[in-house]
């Protein structure tokens, strides 16, 4: 059986090449299509290869801890800055923003596109006995969305399975439960924008500030993960942060909207101003 | 019917990403194949044909397995290979070999049950030929895989369409790496997630039409080489 599964390595060991590093990453900056966009760019500019396992933030983040990836890229935060408080990341940087939308069908049977705010989107959904679909799966999104039930002070768990769906499933998988239930969905932008099974659906409440998206980005510590290929996760952060990384992910568009807002200057702040 | 004319499309255009998934498919599926076969089989027939306490109960647990969820195993498979795992020194995760393991895993316990059930009815009826013969141990595997090898095919074929057509352990274990570890069901998947069912759809389409080419295949071989023999 050893022998098999050595034969096995052999024939296939794709791993071992000195520029290859795997990134546990979110799901939107996946099904957007930015890696699509920015990963040939640095593939030309650095010679390192970038293998992305999109998953949700929260499977990212234990992925890593596991030491099954060399770098993290991914949105939730508090989550990340634990991450690398305990030791398993080197350092945590703000690479870019974009933010959350609240999504429903266009007839807003809770009407909530006249709402002041967040609160004001979710009582009238309450109130409505409107769907609601939650990703449910402990991602950076599931996260963001269950802050923003807390901060409304509605527990949404006792509508759970009747009015509050909770997917237990991605972004995308979510979406296409969503609009073929009517439900209302909390997604962030980029996702929406690029999603291709919109129906009739559509953005009924956006531009606050307590939708903002940032996301981060951790090289994996090596002293944590010997196996963790820490030149070149170095490389690639570093590409990120750098002004060419950062106009390039500036200059990736989808039907004419740009979908990602560098800021890796700005390591303070974290209420950027919304359009 | 958009999505027949997107499959069509694909495949006569010659679509090189199409190809590329494809390819890793079909070499992933049959690598897996081959490996738990070379266990499996011998395993499925031993168990038909030796006495030994016990021996029941290895067949319902074998049985049991086939019901294993592709997920569960992704997950085992996972735990194993990851760095922090008993095998993780041996960077197989997120390659085409971890997926190969998956699926070997979870076919072996299908492919083992099912021909311990032709064999168990082959040996009812040769049990005392043999028995005369004195063909027991090793030589009584083989010759009754070899006897029975046309039956076998079946067994083979319900294996590697649980193969092919798995995505649950692979997407764990693969990690659907574009040009790396997607194969036609993690593509699938990624582009249902998309938005993009159409193209899903499609996609879904190949796979299918890849499934029915391999089938009809061996089928073909089976019936002409069982013609030969009887002619």
């Amino acid at each position: 059986m050893k022998h098999l599964v050595l034969l096995i390595a052999l024939t296939f060991s794709t791993q071992t090449l000195a520029d290859t590093i795997i990134v546990q990453s979110t799901t939107s900056t996946q099904n957007s299509g930015l890696y699509d966009y920015l990963l040939p760019i640095l593939k030309k500019d650095t010679g390192v290869q970038v293998n992305i396992v999109a998953v949700g933030t929260g499977q990212a983040i234990n992925n890593a801890m596991r030491c099954d990836g060399d770098m993290l890229l991914v949105h939730a935060r508090s989550v990340e800055e634990t991450f690398v408080a305990e030791g398993y990341g080197e350092y945590r940087r703000n690479l870019m923003y974009n933010d959350f939308v609240i999504i429903g069908p266009e007839a807003d049977p809770a009407n909530v596109a006249g709402s002041r705010d967040v609160n004001e989107v979710l009582l009238r959904i309450v109130q409505a006995g409107a769907k609601f679909a939650s990703r449910g799966d402990d991602s950076g999104t599931h996260k963001k969305e269950r802050s923003l039930w807390q901060a409304a002070a509605i527990d949404p768990d006792t509508g759970s399975g009747q009015w509050y769906l909770e997917t237990g499933s991605g972004m995308g998988a979510t979406l296409n439960t969503g609009v073929s239930l009517g439900a209302y969905v909390m997604t962030d932008r980029a996702t929406w924008i690029a999603f291709a099974n919109k129906q009739d659906s559509t953005i009924l409440f956006e531009g606050k500030p307590a939708l903002f998206n940032q996301y981060g980005v951790i090289p994996v510590n090596a002293d944590k993960c010997p196996n963790v290929n820490r030149e070149a996760a170095e490389t690639f952060t570093q590409w990120l942060l750098s002004e060419t990384g950062q106009a390039a992910i500036g200059s990736y568009q989808v039907e004419g909207k740009q979908l990602f807002f560098p800021n890796a200057n700005d390591n303070l702040n974290s209420s950027i101003e919304l359009k | 019917m958009n999505a027949l004319a997107e499959a069509f499309r694909l495949i006569i255009t010659l679509d090189a990403d199409l190809f590329e998934i494809l390819w890793l498919s079909i070499r992933v599926s049959l690598i897996a194949l081959a490996i738990s076969a070379v266990i499996s089989l011998p395993l499925g027939t031993w168990l038909a044909i030796t006495k030994f306490p016990g021996r029941k109960f290895c067949i319902l647990v074998l049985n049991a397995l086939m019901g294993m969820p592709p997920v569960v195993v992704g997950l085992l498979v996972y735990l194993l290979l990851s760095r922090s795992g008993p095998l993780g020194w041996m960077g197989l995760l997120y390659t085409p070999s971890a997926m190969i393991i998956a699926q070997a895993v979870l076919i072996t316990p299908i492919i083992a049950a099912l021909s311990n059930q032709v064999i168990e009815n082959l040996h009812q009826e040769y049990r005392d030929t043999f028995y005369s013969m004195g063909v027991t141990g090793r030589r009584a595997v083989v010759a009754y895989l070899v006897d029975a090898r046309y039956a076998l095919t079946t067994c083979i074929l319900a294996g590697f369409g649980r193969a092919i057509a798995e995505v649950g352990a692979v997407i764990i274990v693969g990690g659907n790496i574009d040009h790396l570890t997607r194969v036609m069901t993690t593509a699938i998947a990624l582009e249902t997630s998309k938005g993009n069912l159409t193209l899903a759809l499609s996609l879904g389409t190949v796979l299918l039409v890849l499934s029915l080419l391999i089938n009809a295949l061996v089928i073909g071989v089976r019936e002409y080489a069982a013609k030969r023999q009887y002619a």
